[in-house]
């Protein structure tokens, strides 16, 4: 009774578009099936995770707790300063790699060799010991002080998290600049523009919708390599949460605040990367921009508005 | 016409490599003349157009443009030329106009801003006079209308008038032309050359790489033909086109021609 009520259904719908005959749609079974083992794996999961001893309400006091908040202050404030460091050198060291001296595409070349080369873990217990190798810095009749006291695990995790990135980045940069059409550096050239002139107004804006994909991703992989600071003493968050279990054993309750802490940050940053992507899309493509998120939610409620 | 003349190129070679595309090329242009370069494909004819401004380094020899040697400075010792680093190169070539048989435009910027942007930049011009310009230019070329529009908007044709307009608002004294009709769909090619006819006819001097016979013809005051990397001969319209006198010339003109 059902099944022909819904026979009689299809037809009438199919009927319409088709006229004389009756359109069998297409059936997806593996998507049916994959949907309902991927639903019961995730219920076993929140099953497994609500039966075991995990106090809940341990995650919500701590939440909020100060030195977690804070933690999380120094792990987002260890991201921008790491992240910008990294730009600037990245772009800094993909022109330099591009330049016809010899010596300054070397010294690029060198740099990208060591920092791409090593461990950042490895990088970080460096930068955190170089007072082995240099145990005095300053400028002469400047300052001078021990290096102990200037390289703080803090500094010591800005230097090896931003240096570290800067030389991924520089390749980012240098594929986005090759990425350009000569024929803009011969127009540019032609128009009588300078070098630098020529790279700030027309190769690096083209060279954007290249580069920021990446450089967005990289951002959120830098917000979560931030916790390998927690090796060398850096109070981010992932760090204050151990201190604090360390203290009342509850790991497994600490570790998921810190993991929601990290979600909440990537989502952030992932609306964030969509609208700059956006914004540089600009003269790259014929077609109208796609509607954002919000603006789809926006078109959906005043058209239903309008109908009613 | 003055006797001095406003380019001299000056036994001119280029290499790429093992393969040498100019094997030594003279030649002069006036003020205010108009010169078409023909010759085949891989005659070195863009080559011979691009060493002009140094976009293509030249292997040998010189190009003087107005008192400028390209690439060079003069010092008290006559015989002894001083080279120039890139930004005195790029100092030069504010002078020499180019357009490309790509375009070239910058995609980011809006026709008004691809045409304001060097004046701004370069020659340091206000905001206002320089877009007041930029407007007499597009309403020279026909397309005043399309100020706010992005290139991609355009039709090769409007892109290319477009790139005109932006060559012409550095006021150079010279404007090269590397084929600018020869990406565009045929029944776009009419616009362009009826821009390039009316600046010639305004006294504009123009070496133009050109596959359009009937553009040379009609408007060059010389044409010079070019092949493997060498001048084979130039004259009038009349005499090249007409009755050349080389064989190779006269091979090329009946391919082209037939």
């Amino acid at each position: 009774m059902t099944r022909d009520s819904a026979a009689t259904v299809d037809n009438m719908t199919t009927d319409a578009a088709k006229p004389g005959y009756r359109v069998i749609p297409v059936r997806h079974w593996g998507r049916l099936a994959a949907g309902i083992v991927t639903v019961a794996l995730l219920a076993s999961i929140v099953v497994s995770f609500a039966r075991a001893e995990i106090d809940w309400s341990v995650v919500g006091q701590y939440f909020t707790y100060h030195t977690i908040l804070t933690g999380f202050m120094v792990t987002i404030v260890l991201t921008v300063v790491a992240m910008v460091i990294g730009i600037l050198l990245g772009v800094l060291v993909a022109v330099m790699r591009l330049s016809s001296n010899p010596v300054v595409s070397g010294i690029a070349w060198l740099y990208v060799w060591i920092f791409r080369g090593t461990p950042v873990y490895l990088q970080l217990l460096l930068w955190f010991n170089i007072a082995l190798i240099f145990p005095h810095v300053g400028i002469p009749g400047v300052f001078s002080g021990r290096t102990v006291d200037l390289v703080t695990p803090f500094v010591a995790a800005i230097l090896g998290l931003g240096l570290n990135q800067g030389a991924y980045t520089s390749e980012v940069v240098r594929a986005g600049i090759l990425s350009v059409d000569e024929g803009q550096g011969e127009a540019a050239k032609a128009l009588g523009l300078p070098s630098g002139a020529l790279m700030r107004t027309v190769i690096l804006p083209q060279a954007m919708r290249v580069i920021l994909p990446p450089i967005g991703n990289e951002t959120i992989g830098m917000l979560k390599t931030t916790s390998l600071a927690s090796a060398i003493g850096a109070s981010e968050v992932l760090n204050e949460s151990q201190h604090i279990y360390l203290v009342n054993n509850m790991i497994m309750e600490l570790l998921l605040v810190s993991a929601i802490w990290y979600l909440i940050a990537v989502s952030i940053l992932s609306i964030i990367q969509y609208y700059i992507e956006r914004r540089f899309a600009k003269g790259g493509s014929s077609k109208a921009l796609p509607l954002t998120p919000w603006q789809k939610i926006v078109w959906f409620f005043t058209t239903r508005r309008s109908l009613a | 016409m003055n006797t001095q003349p406003l380019v001299r190129v000056e036994g001119l070679h280029k290499s790429f490599g093992p393969q040498e595309v100019l094997k030594g090329v003279s030649m002069e242009v006036h003020s205010g003349e108009v010169v078409c370069i023909l010759g085949p494909s891989g005659s070195g004819k863009s080559t011979l157009l691009r060493c002009i401004n140094f976009i293509e380094e030249p292997t040998a020899g010189l190009i003087f443009v107005g008192d400028e040697i390209i690439g060079h400075r003069r010092t008290p010792d006559a015989a002894v030329l001083q080279q120039v680093r890139e930004s005195e190169i790029a100092r030069q070539r504010q002078d020499i106009g180019m357009v490309f048989q790509k375009f070239n435009l910058f995609p980011h910027m809006t026709v008004l801003e691809n045409i304001t942007h060097a004046p701004r930049l370069v020659k340091h011009i206000a905001a206002g006079p320089a877009k007041a310009t930029a407007m007499d230019l597009l309403e020279k070329v026909g397309l005043a209308n399309r100020a706010g529009a992005y290139p991609r908007q355009l039709s090769g044709g409007q892109q290319q008038r477009v790139a005109i307009a932006r060559a012409l608002a550095m006021e150079p004294k010279l404007v090269l032309f590397d084929e600018p009709t020869s990406a565009l769909d045929p029944e776009l090619v009419g616009d362009v050359l009826e821009v390039m006819k009316d600046l010639a006819t305004g006294g504009l001097t123009m070496i133009v790489v050109t596959h359009e016979i009937g553009f040379a013809r009609e408007v060059a005051d010389r044409v010079i033909f070019v092949d493997d990397g060498v001048i084979v001969e130039q004259g009038t319209p009349a005499e090249v086109l007409d009755t050349p006198s080389h064989e190779r010339t006269k091979a090329f003109l009946s391919r082209v021609l037939s």
